[in-house]
């Protein structure tokens, strides 16, 4: 039974680093930059999701209300900070969004304080037996809707003609441009909706743990970064497949191996073992 | 009789300022001479930092136990290295990065090494205040200028064409893989002898020291700096190091200073300091070639 339980606490962990990883991974894809800044937008999500349910009372607003402010959010990002920089070398987009990063967090820590907040009447705490374990209908509902968001995203990247579009840019962008694409209409879409994935993990963490602090964006993002090159840098399903599995080893791994590593080591050991063994990811192409 | 009085104070500051230029400038060995992105050379100041602190609390004398702390991180430098010649760029970036929280990982578990609790009681260095601070600059010297030399020999070409394009460079017949490990394990060497200094200025450590915000921070002074410049490194980490002893009300805004700067800096001139004097000069060069034509 123990053996059951932490795999379903791997999948919830795996499905809210893969809603996170997926919006990294589509702005890889498209501008070929580790978007560091990502999880500072994800912390802001957790924020508003907090702040508005606690003004609200209703959850479903504030998850709203964050996707759409963080996605508008994303968008201006790239255009303030990296759509001037595309045509450096990478470490010049690399470095500016870690300093954004830093500087967000900073922002948070100085805006709503160091101690972090929480909601005054936490949604979702009760418990349903399932399969003959209780698991905690947050943990239920957020594993449930990020993946049910992503395969939203599936959705809309293969049956619409912005999907078909953005599927074009990401595979090769001048070509896509020579058929009347509009590339940078692509930019800003990709980092909207990557963004209001991440806006909505946030709020889903902070239903989780019940706290939003201003560091809570650091060790998603470096795992996030991790699981995109585990998934081979801009490969969708590969990232999806890896942030799973990563939840799931960091799951065990705590158990057997706490003693000697933590939970992060644990991911990075993961990460450099695999790229020992395949340089370009686990389902990059070589 | 001496012209000016330096405090204990001024003391600190300056032992913090050598310790962070002989830190920066092993960076710049690795980053800025040979192209190769690191996100966790924190690592490596901590190996040494660790390093030496063991070996002094084992009755070791402190000189020897430098070199120990420059041994012991320029061995896991080039294991490191040897890692990560399969990967590149991105992938290297990252690769770097797991290895800070790897390194962070292991400090935090292992009781040996003092767990969350770190490493206290460390033996200083048998010199005064500024004996050590002597000591420390003279080290920070000696790496600057073994620095300029570096960068002016035949191997500080042989990097320049590397960090340039690495495939172009294995073409014209340069041994990449030897010449990369050449870098990480010089580059983690100082950057142990940084952090074993480190060490026996403040005697007592803990992981908290080696974060990943360390591993910015000496990146920022780097790249603020001007990737490659040994001058604008050691401006850069002169100045970055003190800034938040200085003003007291930068201490609490310094993540956020550093996050500013570096994103601005990257944003406006990705060249840092030393790109900047750089366009001042050439610009002055031309106005001067053309008032003269």
């Amino acid at each position: 039974m123990l053996y059951l339980e932490l795999f379903t606490q791997g999948l919830v962990q795996g499905s809210i680093y893969a809603l996170i990883a997926v919006g990294l991974t589509l702005v890889y894809g498209l501008l070929r930059i580790l978007h560091v800044a990502h999880a500072g937008l994800f912390t802001l999500g957790g924020y508003l999701g907090v702040l508005i349910t606690n003004q609200t009372g209703s959850l479903g607003l504030a998850l709203v209300v964050s996707m759409i402010v963080v996605g508008v959010l994303g968008m201006a990002i790239y255009r303030l900070c990296y759509q001037p920089i595309l045509d450096k070398p990478p470490y010049v987009a690399l470095i500016a969004s870690i300093g954004l990063f830093i500087a967000m967090e900073e922002i948070y820590r100085i805006v709503f304080g160091p101690f972090g907040i929480s909601y005054e009447n936490p949604p979702l705490q009760d418990s349903l037996p399932i399969a003959g374990m209780y698991i905690k209908s947050g943990e239920a509902v957020t594993a449930i809707g990020a993946l049910a968001l992503i395969g939203i995203l599936a959705l809309l990247a293969t049956k619409t003609r912005f999907g078909t579009a953005w599927r074009a840019t990401v595979t090769d962008p001048e070509m896509a441009e020579s058929f009347g694409i509009n590339p940078v209409k692509v930019r800003y879409m990709n980092f909207f909706i990557g963004s209001a994935l991440a806006g909505a993990a946030g709020v889903m963490v902070a239903l989780l743990n019940n706290l939003v602090e201003p560091t809570m964006g650091s060790v998603p993002s470096y795992k996030a970064l991790a699981i995109i090159v585990l998934g081979g840098l801009g490969d969708v399903r590969g990232t999806l497949i890896a942030a799973l599995a990563l939840g799931v080893v960091e799951a065990f791994g705590t158990i057997y191996l706490g003693d000697f590593l933590d939970r992060d080591a644990i991911a990075f050991a993961f990460l450099i073992l695999v790229l020992m063994i395949r340089p370009q990811g686990l389902f990059g192409r070589a | 009789m001496t012209m000016f009085e330096i405090g204990a104070y001024e003391l600190t500051l300056i032992t913090t300022m050598g310790i962070a230029v002989t830190f920066a400038l092993s960076l710049n060995l690795i980053t800025g001479f040979c192209g190769q992105i690191s996100l966790g050379h924190a690592a490596f100041y901590g190996v040494g930092a660790y390093t030496s602190a063991m070996l002094t609390k084992a009755g070791i004398p402190f000189p020897l136990a430098i070199i120990g702390a420059a041994a012991m991180a320029s061995i896991i430098g080039v294991i490191v290295g040897l890692a990560s010649l399969r990967v590149r760029h991105d992938f290297l970036a990252i690769t770097t990065m797991g290895v800070g929280f790897l390194f962070l990982g292991i400090v935090r578990t292992w009781d040996f090494l003092g767990a969350e609790m770190g490493i206290a009681g460390i033996p200083g260095s048998g010199l005064d205040k500024s004996g050590y601070a002597i000591l420390v600059i003279v080290i920070a010297v000696v790496v600057a200028l073994f620095s300029l030399y570096v960068k002016r020999s035949w191997m500080g070409y042989v990097f320049d064409a590397i960090a340039d394009d690495e495939d172009t460079a294995r073409v014209i017949g340069i041994d990449v893989a030897r010449y990369k490990l050449a870098a990480f394990a010089m580059g983690t060497a100082l950057a142990g002898v940084a952090g074993a200094l480190y060490t026996h200025q403040v005697r007592f450590i803990d992981p908290a020291s080696f974060s990943f915000v360390e591993s910015i921070t000496v990146l920022s002074m780097v790249v603020i700096g001007g990737i490659g410049s040994v001058w604008g490194v050691i401006f850069a980490a002169g100045v970055l190091s003190v800034l938040p002893q200085w003003f007291q009300f930068i201490d609490d805004f310094k993540l956020l200073v550093y996050g500013a700067l570096l994103f601005a800096v990257m944003r406006f001139s990705p060249g840092g300091v030393a790109g900047m004097v750089k366009a001042l000069r050439g610009d002055k060069k031309n106005t001067k070639k053309e008032a003269a034509a």
